[in-house]
């Protein structure tokens, strides 16, 4: 019984922190007013040139720089890749969410030619591929009984800063009235289009990092063809249910990743005696978050114009 | 020479198909309040854009003490210390008011906000002013007098001496107006410059040092406001005589034509009933006014009686028919016209075309359908008939997208299709609010027109003038309750204002019901 919530503490921490980093990114962004539904495939493209730079990287560089490196490429082609998303809502004033859709659509694609392409350099054999294999232990250490990896440390930093950021400076302040009602920000001066980027952009970079932290530290292969495994909307569900604050993300993150875990201890503990499959379990946390978004979301604390593309002749 | 703070010489700004401002010209004095009146569209927004840096103008220049500046955005004209209070309001609703208040011109040091530095100015200058305010109440959860207090707040807190006020009483309470244009003298007395926009003339006349009037995008004049008359003003503004006095018979009531008794209504708004028990009734030929602060149920009250919302409990009958349970579509078929408050939410559907908004009701007759088909042609030559007949001036005739008409003629749309549908009772909300002195008169007389052939008229309405002015019988609703009826013509203004704010009250209940 202890192995078995050890083991659920193990795999709570380790998807809760992955959703927390993908739930921020999409408060900063929603903050602004943009939606980004574009967070699944933001994970996916900072995942892959992530671990491509975990491949690719000398082997002989002191670890710190390896892992340093690594994520910071994730967070910037996670910023580079939601890019397209800002242009698109924010210069042409596209839908939000069918720009979105559409980047969730390309990402995977992008992922499978980028994987095929890189395997078919390294090797002749198996050269169609759409698996990456990496060296995984360089991001993971143990405390105790615990397996602990530096995204669960970055991620609780990263936490307390977005809390600052969002609600104690200049820029939160700037940024969340944006999300508000941009036609007061621009009366009093602010630039809603430049806030509106700094809110993409800082969601790429987290859902970036995000997606790299739900590949690396559980796994040493990964099959790009299922993408990041709707993570990236379940982070969407922890947002809404985290009424967009950066605490309340945080525990909702953890009560999502519980039915989440419930699947890599389904056979070890009492739930073994329920005799039910594997697939249930997996389907716990999307089931979760559709029950508790149809009783939370009606309270909903949504920014009032995000979605909204801001139009300076509007008044 | 006087001294003056802003001079706005010349100015003309073009917009494809209008010229929205021609050669105006417009002087502000050190701490004066500078009306500025004119019609809707007369050109008054467009040039206080102008001058906050929104547009910018195609020919002449702006003076600030004397020296020519440009405005290219409102930071600019901050920096000029031009400040606006907008018509609607710029307030971030989830904010505190001091997070409103210092939005854009926080105090900070390396990026972190510094409150409690903004806080003592902000408290300071809301004593000096009398602006009083709760600086850690979110915004969507204070009245809209104090939002507007925030809003000027803001102004201050910038250091702004120059205000605009763009039709700052539009929103506001009776109270509230008085207490605005109080606050209004007290900045002005402080040496601050106002530039007020309105086109209500009371308060131009009460609260104005001087008037300059726009009409269709032209200049017409200045005047002082201790040489003129209301009268005056609104012939510069119309460009004609208007009657601000309405002509009417003595009414000559017929029989009970709707009937309410006992209705109580659960409130929109909050747990308790919005109305309480009311009975009253109007009859053929008279006009029934529930005057009221907004708020106290008057709204509710409404909507039970169109079917807009269920009642708690209580009767309605209409003609002698019991409509206490029928569905809107029963009403409005059985000789109910509405001509609601909220004219984009109730009345229209702002993105159909103007003849589709005229057959709202009733596109299933089968003058208008057949088989369920509408007969487009029949739809548009009454369109066409009515827009004629009431005058609704339109860009593309029946086609019209409602959404680009001016909110006058939008009105107009619908009273049309209200009148024309010859109803027996005619229940009107607010009908002129938001609309200039001639939309005003021609609505008025309209419902008048409508009086002496014979129809029952209840209005709801919060501005006292127009109580006065249009009904023959008053009832006064207080939180809930009738709380006095009167002969329009056996009352003054300030009894009404009386009993309005619940200082007085009778009890009407049992003999309206007779």
């Amino acid at each position: 019984m202890s192995a078995g919530l050890l083991i659920l503490i193990k795999f709570t921490l380790l998807s809760g922190i992955v959703l927390m980093y993908v739930a921020l990114g999409g408060c900063f962004s929603e903050h602004s007013g943009v939606i980004n539904i574009a967070l699944e495939g933001v994970m996916v493209i900072g995942g892959l040139f992530g671990i491509l730079t975990v491949c690719c990287i000398p082997k002989n560089l002191p670890s710190f720089l390896i892992v340093t490196i690594s994520i910071l490429v994730a967070m910037i082609s996670g910023m580079i890749y939601s890019s397209l998303l800002a242009f698109a809502s924010i210069n042409l004033k596209a839908d939000q969410t069918i720009g979105g859709t559409a980047l969730n659509i390309l990402a995977t694609a992008i992922a499978l030619v980028v994987v095929k392409h890189y395997n078919s350099t390294i090797t002749t054999n198996n050269a169609q591929s759409p698996k990456l294999n990496y060296d995984n232990s360089l991001f993971i250490f143990n405390v105790g009984p615990f397996t602990l990896n530096v995204f669960i440390i970055l991620g609780i930093v990263l936490l307390v800063l977005s809390y600052f950021v969002l609600y104690k400076t200049r820029f939160g302040l700037h940024l969340r009235a944006c999300g508000e009602h941009p036609q007061a920000a621009d009366s009093v001066g602010i630039n809603v289009y430049k806030m509106r980027w700094a809110g993409v952009l800082i969601s790429g970079a987290l859902a970036g990092i995000g997606g790299m932290a739900y590949i690396v530290p559980s796994v040493q292969e990964w099959n790009f063809e299922v993408g990041v495994g709707g993570m990236g909307f379940l982070a969407l569900a922890v947002m809404i249910f985290g009424k967009w604050n950066p605490g309340y993300i945080f525990l909702g993150s953890l009560f999502f990743a519980v039915f989440k875990s419930l699947a890599n201890i389904y056979d070890s503990t009492f739930l073994a005696s329920f005799h039910l499959t594997k697939e249930i379990y997996n389907m716990m946390p999307f089931i979760a978050s559709l029950v508790v978004l149809m009783f939370t979301s009606k309270n909903s604390k949504a920014p009032k114009a995000e979605g909204i593309p801001y139009d300076k002749g509007m008044r | 020479m006087a001294d003056y703070v802003i001079e706005m010489l010349g100015i003309s700004k073009y917009f494809p198909g209008i010229k929205a401002n021609d050669n105006i010209t417009l002087q502000l004095k050190r701490g004066e309040i500078h009306a500025l009146l004119g019609e809707n569209g007369a050109g008054k927004s467009t040039l206080m854009s102008i001058l906050f840096g929104l547009y910018q103008p195609d020919e002449g220049v702006i003076k600030k003490d004397g020296k020519v500046v440009k405005i290219n955005n409102p930071n600019d004209a901050n920096d000029l210390r031009i400040g606006m209070v907008h018509q609607h309001f710029k307030l971030v609703e989830c904010y505190s008011v001091l997070d409103n208040i210092i939005l854009g011109v926080e105090p900070n040091v390396a990026g972190i906000l510094q409150k409690q530095e903004a806080r003592s100015k902000i408290m300071e200058l809301s004593e000096k002013y009398g602006l009083q305010i709760d600086p850690d109440a979110i915004v969507e959860n204070i009245t809209v007098g104090m939002q507007q207090r925030v809003e000027i707040l803001k102004m201050l807190y910038r250091d702004n001496d120059v205000l605009i006020f763009d039709e700052p009483t539009a929103v506001l309470t009776p109270q509230e107006i008085t207490e605005l244009m109080s606050i209004m003298k007290k900045l002005a007395t402080e040496g601050k410059s106002i530039l007020f926009i309105s086109h209500k003339l009371a308060e131009i006349m009460t609260v104005a040092d001087r008037c300059s009037v726009l009409r269709k995008g032209k200049y017409i004049g200045t005047v002082d406001i201790k040489d003129t008359t209301a009268e005056g003003l609104s012939t510069m503004m119309v460009g004609r005589k208007v009657n601000l006095k309405l002509e009417k018979k003595e009414a000559t009531p017929g029989e009970v034509i709707l009937d309410v008794n006992n209705l109580t209504v659960a409130s929109n708004s909050s747990k308790k009933d919005a109305v309480k028990n009311v009975s009253f009734n109007v009859k053929r030929g008279e006009i029934v006014c529930i005057a009221g602060i907004e708020g106290n149920g008057q709204a509710e009250l409404i909507q039970a009686i169109t079917g807009l919302s269920k009642q708690k409990k209580g009767k309605l009958t209409l003609c002698d028919k019991d409509i206490s349970h029928e569905s809107i579509r029963y009403r409005s078929e059985h000789g109910m016209s509405h001509i609601p408050e909220d004219r984009h939410k109730h009345g229209l559907v702002l993105d159909y075309n103007l003849a589709q908004n005229i057959v709202l009701q009733r596109y299933r007759e089968p003058e208008f359908s057949k088989f369920g088909f509408i007969k487009f042609d029949a739809v548009k030559k009454y369109a066409e008939k009515l827009i004629q007949k009431f005058d609704v001036r339109c860009g593309q005739g029946a086609e019209t997208i409602v959404r680009s008409m001016s909110g006058g003629n939008q009105q107009k749309a619908i009273i049309a299709r209200e009148i024309d549908k010859n109803p027996e009772l005619l229940i009107t909300v607010q009908p002129t609010r938001g609309l200039d002195v001639g939309a005003i008169e021609y609505i008025h007389k309209a419902i008048l027109e409508q009086r002496d052939s014979g129809k029952a008229i209840l209005l709801v309405s919060l501005e006292l003038d127009e109580v006065m002015n249009l009904s023959d019988r008053i009832l006064v609703m207080y939180e809930g309750e009738l709380v006095g009826e009167f002969k329009s013509s056996e009352v003054d203004t300030e009894t009404l204002g009386l009993y309005m704010t619940g200082a007085k009250r009778d009890n009407i209940t049992k003999e309206a019901t007779k």
